[in-house]
């Protein structure tokens, strides 16, 4: 009888746990709040890009429920989920997100995840634009789904014609993450436009999630097939490992990145001088004039940490959403769905100025087309190559 | 019938599976009242999963006594074959539960496969040194599935390391895409073949323990030279235990790989198995229900705890800290033994009063 009891109390506790997790009561629409949710690595190893994308987005709200007077008093209510770029977190994080009432999804932050919730929201005719998930599969998955930053292929193909119209290198070597699909979009964009412009690429090495802790082979590999230029398809921070070595050997090769380099002289513990002459490709120049309001704003919430591309990537994201939610009259009792319908059919005229270039534009599959920018850094700096 | 029910083990059993149906009864209730959100309806399956995950890998662990590492591994394997499965079946079988049953037991039947390769040199060691075998084994299936790619057209599947070895042709279908991994996959996991799946796996490793061949299990676990000197053949008794937990962990993958429209190799990391090994953990070694009851709850708490933001992290570990104690620590089982125990007192003297009829 004890355990039957025992039986019966398990059973009540797991449904309770259950019922714990039942859409809350007081989600009810309020027509003058707009309800957008994110989701996003906000702890783990991912988490950088995560919570520059969260800050980038609390900003933008910050600044537009100041001044919703101006549009007519319609404000935003954000939430931000954790999904420690896994794609099973991430699923339950849209998940909770669905149960708090959202209306249109701001995320993911990264690939993975973005792929994991992208099929969700094409049968849930939920509106979904991601502010850094840059694999093309993504926007293809439905036309419900837009980006916000270059697609993988797309920039490494535009840093492929840059190299060449800017005659960066002749010899070029490539050292890239195996094990990491952002790595390998531009890897395949970068090496179709090179074939096809006739540039040369003697060395190409990678590395694999696994065994980054040492680049010390690649960097040798690149330096005895005599490279003068290395095209850096990588994040920040295994870059930062492959200047600290090619340093050290003496090594100097001109180095390109694409916008995964960016954050690139906030690295602990790296030398930030070392990365002097660094290119890289970004949308968003902090020291830029028109940027300086946002960067003070940023550098007042994260401890001085100066923003990086995916901050403003997700600062624009929240805008061009508000923006054309405003022109639609769309509000806070506006079914998901509906918002949807509408906002897909503006986007596809849509041009939005935000801090990640202006005059942008979205194609029918809801990819991005933005002039892509190149900086080079000097004294520490951005600046315009 | 009464004999059956005298039996401590038998009772036992009817118990793990009457909580398992009844769980089931209820959730079916709630979800045809309505009463499950969107979040909750997405536990449903992966719960479903993860007490599969965690009663086979109960069997290695708790019953064989031998520690792996690796059952995120045999997870994947189930899973991505799962995946490629019902993709190639898509003609040939167009009824959605009959393709995910045929998928489960095709991953399955793989994992094990590989379990039983795996086994042969593996299972030489013992304890520790088993351990971290299994964990290399998990690593490296990892990275292979990173690097595998697999296509199929009209000419059939093709297999390849490299991106350029999978060359469609016109309508062709990219399943596994190296580090992209499987994306697009059709979600055909239901929950009811979740709870099939819960049954299968408890059906399996109950009447497993309760056999035989259990028994001969649990005395090379208690002492492997006794049993050796009683003419119990080692070596071929962990290979089966080996072989069944990861044909049932193969099935469960599949089960949680065509639950998610994409899946990526990351996913099958070491976390995950030590994921798994907690639930097995706390929730009892060896102890079958226990193992059901820590993956339902510790799946679900992380995510019920979502509004705490950063301190679920910490909440999630002091749980972890305080239910080990609890279980664990002869202090306070004592403690809980002697509180029970005045209970029983209490409750045997009020009967002799006539005055509780509880019991």
């Amino acid at each position: 009888m004890k355990k039957l009891l025992a039986m019966v109390l398990t059973v009540v506790m797991a449904v309770s746990v259950f019922a714990g997790c039942q859409p809350a009561a007081n989600n009810a629409a309020d027509a003058n709040t707009l309800k957008i949710g994110m989701t996003g690595p906000l702890t783990g190893g991912a988490a950088v890009y995560g919570t520059a994308v969260e800050a980038g987005m609390k900003i933008a709200v910050a600044e537009i429920n100041a001044a919703a007077e101006k549009n007519g008093g319609l404000k935003i209510e954000f939430k931000s989920q954790d999904d420690e770029h896994d794609n099973e977190k991430a699923t339950n994080a849209y998940n909770a997100l669905k149960d708090w009432g959202m209306q249109i999804f701001a995320g993911a932050v990264t690939t993975g995840p973005c792929l994991a919730i992208a099929p969700s929201t094409v049968s849930d005719n939920m509106f979904m634009m991601t502010p850094s998930g840059s694999s093309d599969k993504i926007a293809l998955t439905g036309n419900n789904i837009f980006q916000m930053c270059f697609t993988d292929p797309n920039q490494g193909s535009s840093a492929a014609q840059l190299v060449f119209d800017k005659k960066l290198g002749e010899k070029i070597g490539v050292i890239y993450d195996n094990s990491d699909d952002y790595s390998k979009g531009l890897l395949n964009g970068f090496k179709t436009k090179a074939t096809e412009l006739g540039m040369t690429i003697v060395e190409e090495t990678s590395f694999t999630a696994d065994n980054k802790s040492d680049l010390s082979t690649q960097v040798n590999q690149c330096k005895d097939a005599g490279c003068d230029f290395i095209f850096l398809p990588i994040y920040a921070t295994e870059a930062s490992q492959i200047l600290t070595y090619a340093n050290k050997i003496g090594y100097a090769p001109k180095f390109f990145g694409c916008d995964g380099m960016d954050g690139v002289l906030t690295i602990d513990g790296f030398d930030a001088k070392l990365a002097e002459g660094l290119m890289l490709m970004t949308p968003f120049n902090p020291d830029a004039a028109e940027s300086k309001a946002f960067v003070d704003q940023y550098k007042a919430m994260m401890n001085d940490t100066v923003p990086n591309q995916f901050a403003a990537d997700g600062y624009d994201v929240i805008y061009s959403i508000y923006n054309a939610c405003v022109a639609l009259s769309i509000n806070g009792e506006t079914p998901a769905d509906e918002v949807c319908a509408k906002l897909v059919d503006y986007f596809k005229t849509y041009k939005f100025d935000g801090l990640t270039g202006s005059g942008m534009t979205w194609d029918a599959n809801g990819m991005i087309s933005k002039i892509p920018a190149a900086v080079v850094i000097a004294d520490g700096k951005y600046q315009a190559l | 019938m009464k004999k059956l029910w005298n039996n401590k083990d038998t009772r036992r059993n009817l118990f793990t599976y009457a909580l398992v149906i009844i769980a089931f009864v209820v959730v079916q209730i709630m979800l045809g009242g309505g009463m499950l959100g969107y979040a909750a309806k997405g536990f449903l399956v992966p719960v479903c999963v993860y007490i599969s995950l965690a009663v086979s890998l109960n069997l290695l662990v708790g019953v064989c006594g031998e520690l792996s590492l690796g059952h995120a591994g045999f997870m994947g394997i189930g899973a991505f074959s799962g995946i490629v499965m019902s993709v190639v079946l898509q003609n040939l079988i167009p009824n959605d539960v009959l393709r995910l049953i045929a998928s489960m037991i095709f991953g399955g039947i793989l994992a094990g496969a590989f379990g039983f390769l795996i086994g042969i040199p593996a299972l030489r060691l013992r304890g520790d040194y088993l351990a971290i075998v299994t964990l290399a084994f998990g690593e490296i299936l990892k990275n292979v599935f990173s690097n595998l790619y697999v296509g199929t057209d009209a000419n059939g599947v093709q297999f390849s390391f490299s991106a350029s070895g999978v060359s469609l042709a016109e309508g062709g279908k990219m399943i596994l895409d190296g580090p992209v991994g499987a994306t697009g996959i059709t979600k055909l996991a239901t929950f009811p073949m979740g709870f099939v799946l819960i049954l299968f796996t408890l059906f399996v490793v109950l009447n497993l323990i309760n056999s035989k061949e259990g028994r001969a299990i649990k005395a090379i676990r208690d002492n492997r030279i006794a049993a050796e000197s009683v003419g119990i053949n080692v070596t071929a008794f962990r290979m089966k235990a080996f072989v069944v937990s990861a044909f049932l962990a193969g099935m469960a993958g599949a089960l949680f790989g065509l639950n998610y429209s994409s899946l990526t190799a990351s996913k099958f990391n070491f976390n995950t198995s030590i994921n798994i090994l907690v639930f097995v953990v706390l929730g009892g070694m060896g102890n079958i229900m226990g193992s059901v009851i820590s993956a339902t709850v510790l799946y679900i708490l992380p995510e019920a705890l979502r509004e705490l933001e950063d301190y679920r992290m910490i909440l999630y570990a002091v749980v972890l800290i305080v239910v080990m104690l609890c279980t664990w620590s002869p202090k306070i089982k004592g403690a809980i033994a002697a509180w029970k125990a005045s209970i029983t007192e209490k409750l045997s003297l009020n009967k002799k009063k006539g005055v509780g009829n509880n019991g």
